[in-house]
């Protein structure tokens, strides 16, 4: 069988033309740029971080971007524990699970069920296959809004209206197009000979998909468990309009304790909040990052 | 304990079983502090005075934010048991479907038809005879809040009137203060527009444009008048560069501003800065012309549940929401004016005692979530919008005021 | 692997059927029948609930007499157009110079792309509190002795919209950075030689040689910007809500705001439905050439 990395070899290096020496004027204006590039990109995050940890007075004093004189914890304890939405004073904490409640069923189902559409789209295809492909493409298009309102009919035919597996089930229909679109990509990116190997042998459907394709396809789950964690973690409108209160997911918390303005706004800790909101992606996405470019340029490009 | 007898044989009405404990889930969009507080006297009465549990399902932002997941839900056959809707026009078409709870029996057990004062509260939770929801609370939207700190800085005598603001505003302004504090957002705009109607129109002119929906009179004189005011306040409030109301009002607590048109909620924020009425701060309803009050405000309707249980449990929570003692404790902490006129308010602050009186004389108006769909108020909020952020001219924003109101429903 | 290539026996395609059932239940029945449901009912006039009272063509004709609908669509047209040019030019420009053999490529990298992770909401508030004219870079430009510095973009109703593109370009441009970044790892190291040979300069090579060799990329990029541009929302709502006035209203706002707030449900379908006619007559060739017609993706 052959290496799964076969499948992007250009991944080595960078192919772009060699620098010649280490202090060029090319060299400086290329560092240059990019530094000060960086410096859009980290100058939110630094301002969130250092806001997060000054008091209400400091912050009240004025500039945003001066480090803090007093460090202080005080709004990342408030921001989870502590911070109220009407009557109930237990911050982000109580969100959090929920998240993970519903991250949990809906990255691993949008995942099996689109990776098979893309499997049955790249290597069994039907008549009418690629006209079911094309409307669900068009329909990562269509914006969310237009479906709400029929959703939540659908949702109360099927009881499931309120429910964290109703939640589940609006993810893994809006993740589809894009996730099928990946997966159907980086099907028909391996090679023809071991599909037809495989069938000769006697494998059928779903010994071909587990067998050769599952263990082959590792970037592009990679990369599809990453799309899938940050946007469904990052959600709020399905989150806000398919739950209860009990069940809200953290977005919908941090949206509650930002909008609560009780006396004065508390800049602190509102981003201490937005901060602990956006940890879990920002997390996956530092530790992932490479491999998450390696499955990029595996699956998605090459469509 | 006269209550609870009331209270039992209005659930003995409804049903013969034994109510037994029942949680019930009640959403609202009260979170900022003073709300939050009035809030949670509801959730005490309930929790200590029944054996039933309050399940808080706050939802932050406001009404546009939280009226979506409520309506969705209860169309979504998930309904909570009770929520808060402003009353008014806004639920019709969910008790026309059948979606709500018929609270008729509680109320005429109770006598609320004598004790809710201004009728026109009860006539607002009535639909085809029957009763649909509970008032709990007056909200009033026609004052302007005055920083007395800022007039003195400026040398000018406190207002007591809207021309007079006017008059003394040149004189805020070499001072370096903003003389109106807006927050650029329609509904905000839309009240102060409001305010000057009744101020400045007059009752019965207002009354004929969002009542009657008198198209000729929008486009009159009287409403000209309007409109020019409207254009010198957008001229005034020229360098409010805020957003929220709560941060506008804030300009006017540290005296960067002179004065805010804005609702009676404004007053908890006074409150909670420590802020004394009549000493750092005025409150002119009507804006100093003409005394009355529209008398919107909110109220808890009870989404249709099919479990006899639960509907036993929101009766008892539509007669303990009404309950005197309940009206006290949350009115004075929401900041806001109780439904009922038989309770003892004396506790109240100036500015509260001030819409009591108002309130006592009957200078009323129904309000605008009254007579206006939200169709109509989201289109006179858009057309304000436009208004304070551009140069329209007061008489193009009037010609197509109009227009709104002749294809008002 | 082409269908006829293939045996094409009923029992054979039996499981590949059964396990599209969820593709298939998806763009039938939600994609399909949920929006043919909106577009039915933006000819009706339903209010707070969805009734068959047809009006024929009234929600269309009080739409467009909307200002705040014309608002809306001008300044997603900008907001698009603007969007689509820079992240294109930001997210190549980036992947050029990550790919020129340079050192902490791996930190660079991490840089542009982690705002990709957060949320739109998480990214309004951060630029709302970063542009913010008392406290952010206009107060602290002001404070340094530049009295008269004005760079007030979510105040000022004329330009609130590049506020947003800020914002938006700063979240998504670092994921076309990669997807750009991929593109030209793909491109063979001997082309590369043998424009180094032929001494042709390394800018004209990108753009004579380099870009036309990336069109699928391009395509690619240009789908998922296109498709986050027509949603655009969360960020709107979070950063300015629409204001100052109306300056800063989106379409799908305008949807939002007319099927909940305003209670006119056939008015937010009417929008919505606008929508999506626009989204299909641009993507409905394109679909078809990429994945209808005889081509293999």
């Amino acid at each position: 069988m052959a290496d799964m990395t076969a499948n992007a070899p250009v991944l080595e290096g960078p192919s772009g033309p060699k620098p010649r020496r280490r202090f060029s004027r090319r060299n400086i204006f290329l560092y240059g740029t990019l530094i000060v590039v960086s410096m859009y990109y980290l100058l939110p995050l630094y301002v969130m971080v250092v806001t997060s940890l000054k008091g209400m007075p400091e912050i009240r004093l004025g500039n945003i971007f001066s480090p803090p004189m007093e460090i202080t914890y005080e709004p990342w304890v408030k921001a989870w524990a502590e911070a109220c939405t009407g009557i109930n004073c237990d911050g982000l904490s109580r969100g959090f699970m929920n998240s993970v409640q519903i991250l949990v069923p809906s990255v691993v189902l949008s995942i099996a069920i689109a990776s098979v559409n893309g499997y049955a789209l790249a290597n069994w295809r039907f008549k009418g296959s690629e006209v079911f492909f094309t409307i669900l493409i068009i329909g990562a298009f269509i914006p969310y809004q237009t479906m709400l309102y029929p959703i939540v009919i659908m949702l109360r035919e099927i009881g499931l209206m309120g429910s964290i597996w109703g939640l589940v089930l609006v993810h893994t229909v809006f993740g589809m197009p894009i996730l099928t679109l990946l997966f159907r990509n980086y099907f028909t990116s391996i090679p023809e000979e071991l599909f037809k190997a495989a069938r000769v042998d006697g494998a059928g459907f779903w010994g071909i998909y587990l067998r050769i394709m599952v263990p082959m396809s590792l970037p592009i789950f990679v990369v599809a468990m990453i799309l899938q964690v940050t946007g469904i973690w990052n959600d709020f409108l399905f989150g806000v309009i398919y739950t209860k209160p009990e069940t809200y997911p953290m977005t919908v918390q941090l949206n509650n304790i930002v909008n609560s303005v009780q006396g004065i706004k508390e800049y602190n800790v509102n981003m201490a909040a937005t901060l602990l909101t956006g940890l879990v992606p920002l997390i996956i996405y530092f530790v992932s990052g490479k491999l998450f470019v390696r499955g990029i340029a595996a699956g998605a490009v090459k469509g | 304990m006269k209550l609870t007898t009331k209270l039992l044989a209005a659930t003995a009405i409804v049903s013969a079983t034994s109510a037994s404990a029942v949680d019930l889930e009640v959403t609202h969009w009260w979170t900022s502090g003073g709300e939050a507080a009035a809030v949670s006297k509801f959730a005490e009465a309930l929790n200590t005075r029944t054996e039933h549990n309050w399940i808080d399902g706050a939802i932050a932002g406001s009404g546009g934010t939280a009226r979506p997941i409520i309506i969705s839900r209860i169309l979504g056959g998930d309904p909570m048991a009770a929520t808060q809707l402003n009353h008014g026009r806004q639920a019709e078409e969910l008790i026309e479907a059948g979606l709500m709870t018929d609270l008729t029996e509680v109320a005429e057990a109770e006598g609320w038809a004598d004790i809710v004062n201004p009728p026109s509260l009860l006539d607002a939770c009535t639909f085809e005879g029957r009763i649909y929801c509970v008032p709990v609370n007056i909200h009033s939207a026609q004052w302007i809040w005055i920083s007395h700190g800022a007039f003195e800085k400026a040398g000018v005598p406190v207002p007591t009137n809207w021309d007079e603001f006017v008059a003394g505003a040149p004189a805020l302004q070499e001072a370096g203060i903003v003389p109106l504090a807006m927050g650029q957002q329609g509904w905000q705009q839309s009240i102060a527009f409001g305010a000057l109607a009744v101020g400045l129109a007059g009752v019965d002119t207002w009354l004929a444009v969002n009542r009657d929906k008198n198209a000729e009179v929008a486009a009159g004189p009287e409403y000209a008048r309007v409109f020019a005011a409207a254009a010198d306040a957008r001229e005034l409030a020229r360098d409010s560069n805020v957003q929220d109301w709560n941060l506008a009002t804030n300009m006017v607590i540290t005296d960067t501003a002179g004065g805010q048109i804005m609702g009676d909620w404004a007053q908890g924020e006074f409150q909670v800065a420590g802020e004394v009425a009549g000493e750092d701060y005025s409150c002119l309803p009507g804006l100093g012309f003409n005394e009355v009050l529209d008398t919107g405000g909110d109220a808890f309707y009870f989404p249709a549940i099919d479990d006899p249980e639960v509907r036993a449990a929101q009766l008892e929570l539509a007669s303990l929401l009404i309950s005197p003692e309940v009206q006290v404790s949350f009115n004075l902490a929401k900041g806001s004016l109780p439904v009922r006129g038989d309770i003892d308010m004396s506790s109240a602050n100036d500015c509260m005692q001030k819409g009591l009186n108002i309130l006592a004389s009957g200078g009323v108006l129904p309000s605008g979530d009254m007579n206006l769909s939200p169709d109509t108020s989201t289109q006179i909020e858009e057309l304000m919008a436009e208004f304070w952020s551009s140069d329209m001219s007061a008489e193009d924003a009037q010609a197509r005021y109009a227009a709104i109101i002749a294809d008002a429903d | 692997m082409d269908a006829s290539r293939r045996p094409n026996q009923l029992f054979r395609n039996l499981n590949a059927k059964l396990a599209s059932i969820p593709m298939i239940v998806t763009a039938l029945v939600v994609f399909v029948g949920g929006t043919t449901w909106t577009v039915v009912h933006s000819f009706t006039n339903s209010r707070l609930l969805p009734k068959l009272n047809f009006v024929g063509l009234d929600q269309y004709e009080r739409l467009w007499s909307s200002s705040r609908w014309m608002i809306s669509i001008e300044n997603l047209a900008i907001y698009g157009a603007c969007s689509m040019i820079l992240s294109l030019l930001i997210g190549f420009t980036l992947a050029a110079l990550l790919d020129r053999k340079i050192r902490f490529e791996g930190a660079f990298r991490t840089i542009f792309l982690y705002p990709f992770a957060l949320s739109f909401v998480v990214t309004g508030l951060a630029w709302q509190w970063i542009l913010n004219p008392d406290f952010g870079i206009q107060g602290v430009v002001r404070d340094w002795g530049w009295e008269g510095f004005v760079f007030d973009p979510l105040n000022n109703p004329d330009i609130v919209i590049f506020g947003i593109l800020i914002a938006g370009i700063w979240q998504g441009s670092g994921f076309i950075m990669v997807i750009m970044l991929a593109g030209l790892r793909g491109i063979d190291e001997d082309i590369w030689k043998a424009t180094r040979v032929e001494g042709i300069p390394a800018w004209k090579t990108y753009i004579q040689v380099i870009i036309p060799m990336m069109r699928p990329v391009f395509v690619t990029a240009l789908v998922l910007i296109a498709s986050g541009i027509i949603k655009l929302y969360d960020l709107v709502v979070a950063q300015t809500n629409g204001g100052p006035g109306l300056s800063s209203e989106v379409p799908a706002k305008y949807v939002i705001e007319y099927m909940f707030r305003a209670q006119n449900l056939a008015q937010g379908f009417a929008a919505s439905t606008m929508m999506l006619v626009s989204v299909i007559i641009i993507l409905v060739p394109w679909a078809y050439l990429e994945f209808g017609g005889k081509k293999r993706g």
